[in-house]
């Protein structure tokens, strides 16, 4: 592999604590090394910031349900095809590109690592085959757990053993990579035609609830040691109000300590805050509860969170929260497709339009700003659009404006058409912190890759990491004359390196890189009376044969990371 | 007002794909620069100049630009696609997409055109002397946003799903209507001088039809609702009034529920 070196930039690096001095990065065989030959290639970097590749913690970018979208949207993809170019294929789509343009858009914006946020783990072998055809980042998948028979059972007794070793098993057939809960009991409610909106919602014919759902989890995931924590969508999404179901949920993780051997803290990630910090009793005294909720993340040092920005745009919405996106189809009154997962998940998907002119959507906006901007800690707290829910991840740059530029959210308060109305129902306008690079490379690398339990991998650029360097267009010796600038540079690296090849230069794909599915193989005590109720369920309830249920084989997973979890010995 | 005449010379052998062919992309060239225009015969990228004669320079903007299309022009699409201005002749027949997403000026049809004339089109006025294609000012596929500003005028027959998801606007047909009138709609107006067949509005949210010959079978969402006089192109009538798609969910205005309306010729 070459060798490069790329000198003169500012860096940011919150891995070594470096805040934009002039450093060279030196890059070797795919990793960052301390010193290269004579011969590497020079890349000169000055004027420009140099960071680590970004980490998405949390976006809807392959699978049945992001497949469901781009097949009932066809109008997504009117006016926002790209022809082949160069090394690029062709591509398409607005709020869902197809699997091609996921992975060129974020390579454009120095994104190395996406994890997909919700794989309904009988469809795994779906998700891993988009996995496959989105090049150059890295991606891992988290297969859906809290609706799933198994756990509702196995909790239900609070069973952490049992459920700890299902979970096992469910991470090695499906090659997933965290336990990610959604609407917990809440989705398998809605088969009987209900809900649950408070923790304490009992789950009908089950007779658990969502607090034990979630705790259960919780202990099972650090039972096991896994890299990442639970990863958590609680209950009551998106209604007025919802923030005290979003407070009860955090408080379910009081006490518990992270165990594993990949340096995370956290026990529990909250997922696009935004959606579960909404206070009023209706859309018309709707208002924000940013304060209360990061108050209280900010005191409880075991918990992470993302943001879940409004970016003001046509959108997707999709989530394996079947009953809320019902909820949204009676609000909106645009399509709505949904889909019952036997024995595991569901899954809606509605357009939606965060337009600027309802008062609403400016205010689900200001939240996710206010969040970002009340966390103390840039590295409890992730910048996330839920894309496509809250909006497309391709404008992380213009969420990233927002953040760092008081101007910038000035300009578009003063742009709403309610604009009185997001002032009072929000502090956004009180609010004059502007997130530094600095902060930025926590909360969009160091941050997340270390919530994720990637920290000695990747977020970072120390000498033995994983060569992931972003370079961008900006001096941050020179005050920003326009904060459009920040959108701009953000948007298209002046240079990318993936794994230690180069992928991007000026803004444009240059290889299509070699991208890995990161997965969690978790050896874990046998367990005779899981196995023999995992092959009795397979017998008597699934539509298919466990022989056919595994993701397995270069088909599924060509290039596979797994991450070893050894949980044999607790 | 500037005229650009373009006359087909060699009829591709697919379809050509000219969404160049506007008031919009010509204005400020000359005949060279026009006959540069990008197009796509079926995947090919070719230029407007391997099929069209052209000959004239447009004016400085689309306003001041009239394109007359001459010769036969039944294998090019997307004529007058988005167009906000000036204007267009087609003398003879045309494929789909005239005057697709158009948003003013004036388009004229002299022959037939193919379907999706006028989609989601927004201002303007569009012109076919011969006979529509079907979805005539409808949404693009999976859109919930048709046709929404701007007027259509269809001297022949128009195919099935005229007006489908329509939000606004006019549609008057001299001749006859296929089925699906209307569909999904949640405004806007579509007159039918001749007869129609089946499925006149149904899901209609919101809108009216106005129709002066027969239905072939009635929507059984829709509801009788007494007789009204109404005067169409200053012409007064009397006609049967019917409400619905009462299947369908209704908006309220001033607290009376808003239906979409049917206007049957007596």
């Amino acid at each position: 592999m070459s060798e490069y070196i790329i000198k003169n930039g500012h860096v940011f690096d919150p891995v070594q604590g470096i805040k934009g001095d002039k450093k060279d990065i030196c890059i070797k065989d795919g990793k960052i090394v301390d010193k290269v030959g004579s011969s590497a290639k020079v890349i000169d970097a000055k004027d420009k910031t140099v960071m680590a590749g970004a980490v998405e913690i949390h976006a809807h970018v392959a699978g049945p349900k992001v497949n469901l979208g781009r097949i009932y949207r066809p109008e997504d993809k009117l006016f926002s095809c790209t022809p082949t170019k160069g090394k690029e294929r062709m591509g398409g789509g607005a709020s869902i590109p197809t699997t091609f343009k996921t992975g060129y858009e974020y390579a454009k914006m120095g994104f190395a690592v996406a994890m997909e946020a919700a794989m309904p783990p009988l469809f795994s072998r779906h998700v891993h085959e988009e996995i496959r055809d989105t090049p150059i980042i890295d991606e891992g998948a988290f297969p859906v757990f809290g609706n799933n028979w198994f756990v509702l059972e196995y909790l239900k007794n609070h069973e952490i053993e049992n459920t700890a070793a299902y979970c096992a098993w469910l991470l090695n057939v499906t090659k997933g990579y965290a336990l990610k809960v959604v609407n917990p009991g809440g989705t398998e409610a809605w088969g009987w035609g209900l809900n649950c909106l408070t923790v304490n919602d009992p789950v009908p014919y089950f007779d658990i609830t969502p607090a034990e759902i979630v705790k259960g989890l919780i202990e099972a995931n650090e039972y096991l040691g896994l890299p990442h924590s639970m990863h958590i969508h609680p209950n009551n999404l998106g209604n007025p109000g919802c923030y005290e179901t979003t407070l009860d949920t955090m408080k379910l993780a009081e006490g518990i300590k992270a165990k594993n051997k990949f340096g995370r803290e956290q026990v529990l990630h909250l997922t696009h805050t935004q959606f579960h910090s909404y206070g009023g009793t209706n859309w018309g005294d709707f208002e924000s509860k940013a304060k209360e909720v990061t108050d209280y993340v900010n005191k409880n040092k075991n918990i992470t969170i993302d943001t879940g920005n409004v970016t003001l745009d046509e959108t997707t919405t999709m989530t394996a929260d079947g009953p809320f996106e019902h909820h949204l189809t009676g609000l909106n009154h645009l399509k709505w497709a949904n889909v019952d997962v036997e024995l595991e998940t569901a899954a809606g998907v509605v357009p939606y339009i965060y337009s600027p002119s309802i008062s609403v959507c400016a205010i689900q906006w200001a939240i996710g700003l206010e969040i970002a901007l009340m966390m103390k800690d840039p590295m409890r707290c992730y910048i996330t659009t839920d894309h496509p829910n809250a909006g497309p991840f391709t404008r992380y740059p213009r969420v990233y404006k927002w953040l760092m530029s008081e101007k910038a959210r000035k300009q578009q308060i003063e742009s709403f058409k309610h604009k009185d109305k997001v002032l009072s129902q929000t502090a956004i306008g009180t609010l004059d912190r502007e997130i530094s690079l600095y902060e930025l490379a926590q909360m969009t690398r160091a941050g997340p890759a270390k919530s994720l339990g990637l920290a000695a991998m990747c977020g970072g650029l120390k000498p033995g990491m994983d060569a992931d360097v972003a370079i961008y267009n900006i001096n941050p010796d020179k005050p920003v004359a326009n904060p459009d600038d920040i959108e701009k540079a953000f948007s298209r690296c002046a240079a990318f390196f993936k794994s230690g090849v180069q992928v991007v230069n000026n803004g444009e794909i240059v290889s299509n890189g070699n991208k890995r599915t990161l997965w969690v193989n978790v050896k874990a005590k046998e367990n005779p009376q899981v196995a023999r109720d995992i092959n009795e369920k397979f017998v008597k309830y699934y539509s298919i044969t466990q022989a056919n249920y595994e993701a397995l084989g270069h088909h599924f997973v060509p290039n596979p990371y797994a991450i070893e979890v050894d949980a044999t010995q607790v | 007002m500037e005229t650009v005449t373009i006359t087909m010379k060699n009829v591709p052998a697919l379809y050509l794909e000219a969404e160049t062919i506007s008031p919009d992309a010509f204005a400020g060239k000359n005949a060279a620069q026009i006959a540069e225009l990008p197009v796509f015969e079926g995947n090919v990228p070719s230029t407007l100049g391997k099929y069209f004669e052209v000959s004239g320079n447009a004016g400085a903007t689309a306003a001041d630009t009239k394109i007359v299309v001459k010769g036969d022009a039944k294998k090019v699409k997307y004529i007058g696609f988005k167009m906000t201005a000036g204007e267009v002749v087609i003398e003879g027949p045309a494929d789909q997409y005239v005057g697709a997403w158009m948003k003013g000026g004036k388009l004229t049809a002299k022959g037939d055109v193919g379907a999706f004339a006028a989609t989601a089109m927004k201002g303007g006025e569009l012109v076919i002397e011969g006979n529509a294609g079907n979805y005539l000012g409808a949404a693009y596929r999976g859109d919930w946003r048709g046709m929404s500003g701007g007027k259509i005028l269809v001297m022949g027959n128009a195919g099935s799903d005229t007006g489908m998801y329509m939000l606004g606007g006019e549609i008057t047909i001299n001749g006859n209507c296929d089925v699906h009138v209307m569909t999904h709609a949640e405004g806007g107006k579509v007159t039918i001088k001749g007869n129609a067949k089946s499925k006149l509005g149904g899901q209609m949210v919101d809108g009216t039809i106005i129709i002066f010959g027969n239905i072939d079978v009635m929507m059984p969402g829709f509801k009788p609702n007494g007789e009204v006089e109404l005067e169409v192109d200053g012409a007064k009538a009397k006609f049967a009034h019917f409400i619905g798609d009462m299947g369908e969910r209704h908006k309220k205005k001033k607290g009376a529920i808003v239906y979409g309306n049917l206007y049957k010729k007596i």
